[in-house]
């Protein structure tokens, strides 16, 4: 039984255990508890419900949706939460992606959309989503977003608040679409362009400015989400994707690119996006989404079932490229344990990680941290109070006291289970 | 990207179209007038028009108050008025600490305000208004007429508070100093 044991502190085990036996691992780490009989349930003995033309996940598992920060659609922007912690994999079901509208949800008919690509180019060009259908596709996995996800880690005293709360405002998909380097080559790149502007079809009409160089190398107007047509929510009938790139300027509804020598210095570019420092300065223009990993099971609000087996699992990815480790600490990060990476592996997407744990009922802090393919590693709490500061007051779950927070993140379980944020 | 794939696609657009779908229609200048709408920080493609603080505080009483208060103090909507020293990371920004450029200010009202009607207001009330908004927190004179020459001198607190994370990212300046 010499590969049951743990490998960490507080009871992790070899991320390998389960690929050499897994029946003999769960002999090896759990007592059997006698079963009650079986007998048919009501459900095997007549026929079932309906087919519906379009599924929906069962009714059992209507704790499954997003959380919303104005569900009355109050003049400000809307906020929709993914439930990490009731899913696995990586791939973001589509009704539960998150979204941000600044003024709802775009309401486009596909006929009447027009994309405009034009400025610094040696052709303008207008496409509708039916010809950019008839293009080359691509599809590819990539993470979405928002600047300010994290947030409430900012925090000088840990808020009580689900990885959903805190972390949902992240999401991946499998996005299919036109590569924006084909499209401009049928325009011409002028040679003083260095900028594109992005903007919406939505009433705010949002603007950001992205460089010329991102646009080229892995930009892409997406047209489809999880093989779906992309959500209303994501944009429909086409959306601006940046690989790992802010989420803000992944512009939805997307209905025009400028090609300019100057960025617009828009609303979301220079006041919005910009996170303050401590010296008073603020960053503008951030655009990476760097490395970050947070566990989803357990975590607040999981019901932990007294001592024994359980699997550690969550979630890395980095704006930079793959992932290529992750380490898990079950003893706030005295001692790590390598955790297995689900493959494939995919740059710029998320990825899952998983590790087993024997829990011995006791006090525990699980901590996870990320390296990507250039060797970013994720933060420490420490490290990143140091360099972007904490904020001058407790917030409120859904404020943004600054933005682009990757450090990690401490769950702790008490003896009953119960598991609180803590910072570690 | 490589710069030399940047090269490429400049050589490849000089010659003539590439060798593409093609799918998609030429476009002119007067064919997108109404949807070009970007106004750069030089002040790039400001409109003709022009407005005073006077003019912008009837047009803010009737179409801005609502949201955003009396004389810009702020209700549902942010506070459009004041300078809070920023002192922490979580500070409240506003249009005179914290925003850099004039051309924002026109840029995003006439974009996305109002709230419930974006794209009403003429080019002119956008000017008022925006003429009002720096009058207001004392970045103009009362009688200060704002247009396409006069709003991108306007001097912005907060001009150079900002760096950006990763320079080698930033494509390097236009001849234009900003």
């Amino acid at each position: 039984m010499e590969k049951f044991q743990p490998v960490a502190g507080n009871g992790l085990l070899d991320r390998r255990a389960f690929l050499r036996g897994g029946a003999a691992l769960a002999a090896a780490v759990t007592g059997y508890a006698r079963a009650e009989p079986l007998a048919e349930a009501p459900w095997s003995k007549e026929p079932g419900e309906l087919v519906p033309a379009y599924g929906t996940p069962s009714k059992f598992e209507k704790a499954a949706v997003r959380t919303l920060s104005n569900p009355k659609g109050e003049p400000r922007t809307s906020h929709a939460r993914t439930p990490h912690q009731l899913l696995q994999g990586t791939a973001t079901p589509n009704g539960l992606h998150f979204t941000i509208s600044h003024a709802g949800n775009a309401d486009i008919d596909p006929a009447q959309h027009r994309l405009a690509i034009h400025g610094l180019v040696k052709r303008a060009l207008v496409f509708t989503p039916e010809t950019l259908s008839r293009y080359p596709l691509v599809s590819r996995f990539a993470f979405v977003e928002c600047g300010g996800n994290s947030a409430p880690l900012f925090s000088p005293e840990p808020i009580q608040a689900t990885v959903q709360a805190i972390h949902g405002l992240a999401s991946c998909a499998e996005w299919t679409g036109v590569p924006l380097a084909t499209l401009l080559e049928e325009t011409g790149v002028d040679a003083k362009a260095k900028w594109v502007i992005a903007e919406g079809a939505d009433s705010p009409h949002l603007s950001r400015s992205v460089p010329l160089e991102k646009i080229l190398d892995d930009a892409m107007v997406a047209l489809y989400q999880n093989s779906e047509r992309v959500m209303p929510g994501q944009g429909y009938p086409m959306r601006l994707l940046l690989p790992g790139w802010e989420g803000n300027m992944n512009v939805k509804w997307l209905r025009r690119l400028e090609l300019t020598e100057q960025p617009a210095m828009s609303y979301y570019e220079s006041r919005t996006y910009a996170p303050i420092l401590p010296s008073g300065k603020a960053y503008q223009f951030y655009f990476i989404q760097e490395v970050k990993s947070f566990i989803t099971q357990p975590s607040v609000g999981f019901g932990m079932k007294g001592p024994g087996f359980y699997e550690i699992s969550g979630i890395a990815y980095s704006g930079n490229g793959r992932i290529t480790k992750v380490m898990v600490s079950a003893d706030a990060g005295k001692t790590w344990a390598e955790a297995a990476l689900q493959e494939p592996v995919m740059s710029k997407s998320f990825t899952r990680f998983r590790i087993p744990w024997q829990w011995n009922g006791g006090p525990a802090v699980l901590q996870s941290r990320a390296w990507d393919a250039l060797g970013n590693v994720q933060p420490t709490r420490a490290e990143i109070v140091a360099q972007r500061g904490v904020a001058s007051r407790v917030p409120p779950p859904t404020a943004f006291p600054s933005q682009h927070y990757n450090a990690i993140t401490s769950w702790a379980i008490d003896a009953n289970g119960s598991v609180r944020h803590v910072y570690a | 990207m490589s710069t030399p794939r940047l090269v490429a696609l400049l050589l490849a657009c000089g010659t003539a179209h590439a060798a593409g779908p093609n799918l998609g229609q030429p476009l002119t200048h007067a064919e997108l007038a109404a949807w070009n709408i970007h106004v750069l920080p030089d002040g790039t493609n400001l409109p003709k028009g022009t407005g005073t603080s006077a003019q912008g505080a009837s047009v803010y009483a009737q179409k801005c108050a609502h949201c955003h208060g009396e004389a810009g103090k702020g209700a549902v909507s942010a506070a459009l008025v004041g300078a809070p020293p920023i002192k922490s990371i979580d500070a409240t920004k506003t249009i005179a600490n914290f925003w850099p450029y004039p051309t924002t200010l026109f840029d995003f009202i006439r974009r996305s305000m109002p709230w419930q009607a974006p794209r009403s207001l003429s080019d002119d009330e956008v000017y008022a208004l925006t003429a009002y908004i720096l009058a207001q927190n004392k970045l103009i004179g009362e009688n200060d007429v704002m247009n396409a020459e006069t709003l991108p001198k306007v001097k912005m607190p907060n001009r150079d508070g900002f760096t950006p994370r990763f320079p080698n990212l930033m494509p390097p300046r236009s001849g234009r100093d900003l």
